[in-house]
């Protein structure tokens, strides 16, 4: 009979380490197991929070590696809570954070809604609408700057074919009050596909039968809606708002190269104002409070969101 | 209403979750709204107590 792989291991394995394996309580397998995985989290997560809060009450500069560093307490803190430029930043940020979920959800939602419908072609469109968020963030931030160019950028042009404007009147990112909205539309753009293919996994999973019982019991179409199809879909919707309500307070790449931040700070977000703190001016200290009241805030979120998600999915 | 301060005075879970949901969605707004400077100086505190207190109210009995 032919030896196989495993027969020939543990004929070449010796003695003592056999009975060693062998002898290996299933605690102790486990950890060896577990053991690589949780070295990892605490080296690359648990020990640099741990070691960005100590820094976050020092004046640290990472560019000046042999000056010393003095404890200064809760400065750091007092000195970004009392400042109106981050103030700003915060609410640039929230702008960005609510109306990219509003209308994300809207319309993926919508879409989600619409591609669930039995039609020719239905696979094609879902390719096509799924195609933006398969680029990378840097190369939608940069060829949208040209699609937003007031003399030659297609966008200019379809608002002035539909509202009659010259289409070099308005620019999109040069105008203090239309750049928030520029990049909204352009995350809109970009991550519409993600919520649309997670509602539609919701969408899917709902069985037909309990259609099929309400029209029998002769609900309306209106009514079918909102007392099947938005609870059953409500704890899907409500984990895409969470990835994209993370992911968005995070948002860099994509607005630094549409906006750069500007015209002045109207599009910094404070992911951007973070990076600028820490690796462009340098203030460790400075920039680890900032992303200590960062870190709070999503966590914070995060706790409460986790519990209405866990309450949703109980019903 | 009375259930929720039953709930407080008792160390129940849900009540004194709520609380620090409510605690951390202050914060957050605060942190966020564009009028009051002095708000936003306050928002962090807020957020924070917030947040540890929903870290430890989670282990409260139901």
């Amino acid at each position: 009979m032919a030896e196989n792989a495993m027969d020939r291991i543990a004929r070449a394995t010796p003695p003592g380490v056999a009975r060693k394996i062998r002898g290996l309580s299933d605690r102790a397998i486990a950890w060896i197991f577990v053991g690589p995985s949780i070295f990892l989290l605490l080296a690359i997560n648990i020990f640099p929070l741990i070691w960005t809060i100590r820094l976050s009450f020092t004046n640290f500069r990472v560019n000046r590696i042999n000056a010393p560093v003095k404890w200064i307490g809760l400065r750091n803190y007092e000195r970004i809570l009392t400042d109106p430029d981050i103030w700003q930043t915060m609410q640039a940020t929230a702008h960005f954070l609510f109306w990219t979920i509003f209308f994300q959800v809207l319309i993926g939602f919508t879409l989600a809604w619409l591609i669930n419908k039995k039609f020719r072609g239905n696979d094609l469109w879902t390719t096509l609408i799924v195609l933006p968020m398969m680029l990378s963030p840097a190369v939608v931030g940069n060829f949208w700057t040209f699609l937003y160019q007031p003399q030659i950028g297609l966008f200019n042009y379809v608002v002035a074919f539909f509202t009659g404007a010259d289409p070099s009147s308005f620019s999109m990112i040069g105008s203090i009050d239309l750049a928030p909205w520029a990049i909204v539309i352009v995350d809109t753009w970009m991550w519409t596909p993600f919520v649309m293919l997670i509602c539609l996994a919701g969408l899917r999973s709902i069985p037909d039968s309990i259609y099929e019982a309400a029209e029998i019991d002769r609900a309306s179409k209106w009514r079918q809606f909102w007392t099947i199809t938005i609870p059953l879909v409500l704890p899907f919707l409500m984990m895409a708002v969470l990835f994209r309500g993370i992911e968005n307070f995070k948002m860099f790449d994509l607005v630094v190269q549409l906006t750069g931040g500007g015209p002045g700070s109207v599009t910094t977000l404070t992911s951007i104002d973070l990076k600028r703190e820490a690796f462009e001016k340098w203030r460790t200290g400075y920039a680890s409070a900032y992303a200590v009241i960062l870190f709070v805030t999503i966590f914070g979120l995060a706790s409460i969101y986790v519990k209405a998600l866990n309450k949703v999915k109980e019903r | 209403m009375s259930r929720f301060f039953k709930g407080i005075f008792t160390l129940r879970r849900g009540a004194w979750e709520m609380l620090a949901s409510i605690l951390i969605a202050l914060g957050v707004f605060l942190m966020m709204q564009p009028f009051w400077l002095l708000a936003y100086t306050w928002s962090f505190l807020v957020t924070l107590v917030g947040t540890v207190m929903f870290i430890i109210v989670s282990h409260f009995p139901e």
